[in-house]
């Protein structure tokens, strides 16, 4: 922590002098907050399976911005990995790039870097940027706030919608060991529409890198958001994600967090049902397997009546990979006729694989309904033997197991070129599984 | 086709099948009666590999070649096929991935490509029209939600598709209705030919109204006490199994 503030005096001006004024205004009072805090205690209730402060002692410095030839470089070879999206963005080790051949997106929307964005719309920046953050982050995200030069904002006005999917690509591209510090602010106006798939990719095996994202995501009154968040990282990568959903009434919140290959990850995701019969959808897939780490911690706060959330994380792990989850629900004292619905369910292929499962309910409504609930299991042998006994190999079996597993999940991806994209993309890493 | 000798199994150490023997050839159909307990599913189990079993003595031979050293997959290329008495639910495996998957090791295990798209669907489509079954059964998940009849129709439809030399049918009679029994009997019907052959496990006589066996068996204690034509299928009906002690 010592180098971490260290770091940030030393460098202050130098990280100021680079962003827009509205991005270091706090910055003074999240160091406060993470000098006083520093980050989560290793063992505290909602750490318990994830040592943050030793993942970020790794004492290096924070990534610079690319000259826009490298960035080019790395967009172009990024390409081809996914099939084209209608609209692309680039995030490179947290710094906004435009992707020149993308197409436009409708009239009044906004799709950018958070510099930009906070000159060309300061009033809406001011109203939004880290107000989820300062209230409900820590030490966490303040670390994030005092070091941030650079992010991605979607913002739709008004009753603006975008039909295609807006997909965001954040490549960590690191030739040595260094930080990434990646920021996204997602704002969804009264009845505004959107569907954005953010890539968390990290290819290289050359450096050590850690990403600590901050996402702040507002859904205002009657809007409808679908959030993919996708990880494909290498073994090597650490990814730490701090993320706040605020919804408005009748606004509708689907996110879905796919961890589908990465190092170790900690996501953390607090949605706030702040008007009345608004609806979240969490769902969450994490395929592991080697050394992989994942953890996810959910809290969602039904803070008013008639609202609805539904939640479901699949784990499918296997060899030494590690799971955990933990995901809280508050019903506050008036929320009454709250729905709110969570499923953990665990699919272990291996002696070796772990899972850690903690649902808490805290209710204090007298009239809702509300339910949790957690299974682990293995591969059923006996569905194994029918397969089999039809003669499908065992490994195709497995694998066609595995794939029946994660398509709970897949199956429910709205979009179709992005759910069968995603399709693909799962088969293949579990084809390749085990090889 | 089918040679058993002195065949002993046991699961968890208890002894179960204490010396089966039994020769099945081309074109027979035998059934295999007797009460509960007695080894017929374990025997059927046995032969489909399952691993939950014990083989501890005599030999089993297909088309002459050894059986018990083989995995259920590598039996069922061979062309052996178990009805399951449970067939199991497989959500998220629809009919299609899993008659395509299982057709296509079938046929690669024999030197064959995979099966073209329209060819496949094609064939799903005849021996669907064949068996009975609902268009609309074939693009659920594998038996997943299906009533019991749907279960054992769908043994049947997926023995059409494979086409095996031997069928064991493990009580797919048990438990369905006159209209169900009915259907899965034209079923097999339909599928018998000179070149294959077919077990049939059952506890009641019933089925073997609509489906004539060449042999019948009595399976007790682990062992096949009697052997005749189908006239001791009635002579079983109408006297129970407490005459063989």
């Amino acid at each position: 922590m010592k180098y971490d503030t260290d770091y940030f005096e030393s460098n202050r001006d130098s990280i100021c002098q680079q962003c827009s004024p509205l991005l270091n205004r706090p910055r003074q009072e999240a160091f406060e907050v993470f000098r006083k805090n520093g980050f989560p205690a290793y063992g505290s209730e909602d750490y318990q399976h994830t040592d943050i402060e030793n993942l970020l002692k790794i004492n290096v410095g924070i990534h610079q911005r690319l000259t826009q030839q490298q960035a080019v470089r790395y967009m172009l070879s990024d390409r081809g990995m996914h099939p084209e999206p209608f609209h692309q963005d680039y995030l490179i080790n947290g710094y906004a790039y435009k992707d020149a051949s993308s197409r436009p997106l409708p009239e009044g929307i906004f799709s950018g870097g958070l510099n930009d964005f906070a000159e060309k719309y300061p009033d809406v920046f001011s109203a939004y940027y880290n107000r989820q953050a300062k209230q409900h982050g820590g030490g966490l995200s303040a670390f994030n706030t005092m070091f941030v030069r650079d992010g991605y904002v979607l913002y739709v006005p008004e009753n603006k919608r975008s039909d295609a999917i807006i997909q965001l690509t954040h490549l960590v591209e690191a030739e040595e060991d260094a930080m990434v510090i990646s920021r996204l602010l997602i704002i969804l106006e009264k009845g505004a529409e959107a569907r954005i798939a953010v890539y968390d990719r990290c290819p290289a095996e050359k450096a050590k890198s850690v990403t600590v994202q901050v996402s702040e995501i507002y859904a205002g009154e009657n809007a409808s958001l679908e959030f993919y968040h996708v990880e494909e990282s290498a073994a090597r990568s650490t990814l730490i994600t701090d993320n706040f959903i605020r919804q408005e009434r009748y606004s509708n919140v689907k996110l879905n967090t796919l961890s589908l290959e990465n190092g170790i990850t900690r996501n953390n995701y607090r949605v706030g049902l702040d008007g009345e019969y608004a609806e979240h959808i969490l769902k969450g897939l994490v395929i592991a397997d080697k050394e992989q780490h994942v953890d996810n911690h959910t809290v969602i706060n039904h803070n008013v009546p008639h609202c609805h959330s539904d939640e479901l994380f699949k784990y499918l792990l296997s060899e030494k990979s590690m799971g955990a989850f933990s995901g809280k629900i508050n019903v506050a004292e008036d929320a009454q006729k709250t729905m709110a619905y969570q499923n953990h369910r665990n699919l272990l292929d291996g002696p070796d694989c772990r899972v850690f499962s903690k649902p808490q309910l805290e209710i204090y409504a007298d009239d809702v309904k509300c339910s949790h609930g957690m299974t682990t299991g293995q591969m059923d042998e006996t569905v194994l033997l029918y397969m089999r006994a039809r003669g499908i190999s065992e490994k195709e079996a497995r694998m066609m197991l595995r794939v029946a597993f994660a398509g709970e999940i897949i199956e429910g991806i709205g979009d179709e070129s992005l759910r069968e994209n995603l399709r693909r993309w799962v088969e293949n890493r579990l084809r390749t599984q085990n090889d | 086709m089918l040679s058993v000798k002195n065949l002993h199994a046991s699961v968890n150490g208890k002894a179960i099948l204490k010396g089966v023997d039994l020769e099945v050839k081309k074109g027979e159909i035998h059934a295999i009666m007797g009460p509960n307990g007695s080894g017929k599913s374990t025997f059927a189990s046995i032969l489909a590999g399952n691993p939950v079993y014990e083989v501890t003595d005599g030999e089993v031979a297909f088309e002459g070649e050894e059986l018990l050293g083989l995995s259920p997959e590598e039996r069922s290329w061979k062309g052996l096929f178990l009805s399951f008495q449970y067939p199991v639910e497989i959500p998220g495996v629809s009919m299609v991935n899993f008659m395509r998957a299982a057709l296509n090791e079938h046929r690669q295990y024999n030197g064959q490509a995979p099966i073209p798209p329209g060819e496949f669907l094609a064939l799903m489509r005849e021996k669907q029209t064949l068996i009975g079954v609902d268009k609309e059964m074939i693009q659920r998940s594998v038996n997943d939600g299906f009533s019991g009849g749907e279960k054992k129709r769908n043994e049947i439809f997926q023995m059409a598709i494979l086409q095996p030399k031997l069928s064991i049918l493990d009580e797919t009679d048990s438990g369905l209705d006159i209209d169900a029994l009915r259907i899965v009997a034209a079923g097999l019907n339909k599928l018998k030919r000179p070149d294959n052959a077919t077990i049939l496990i059952t506890h009641y006589q019933r089925l073997l109204n609509y489906i004539r066996p060449d042999i019948v068996h009595v399976m007790y204690e682990g062992r096949l006490v009697r052997s005749g034509g189908p006239e001791l299928a009635l002579e079983l009906e109408e006297k129970g199994y407490d005459w063989l002690k």
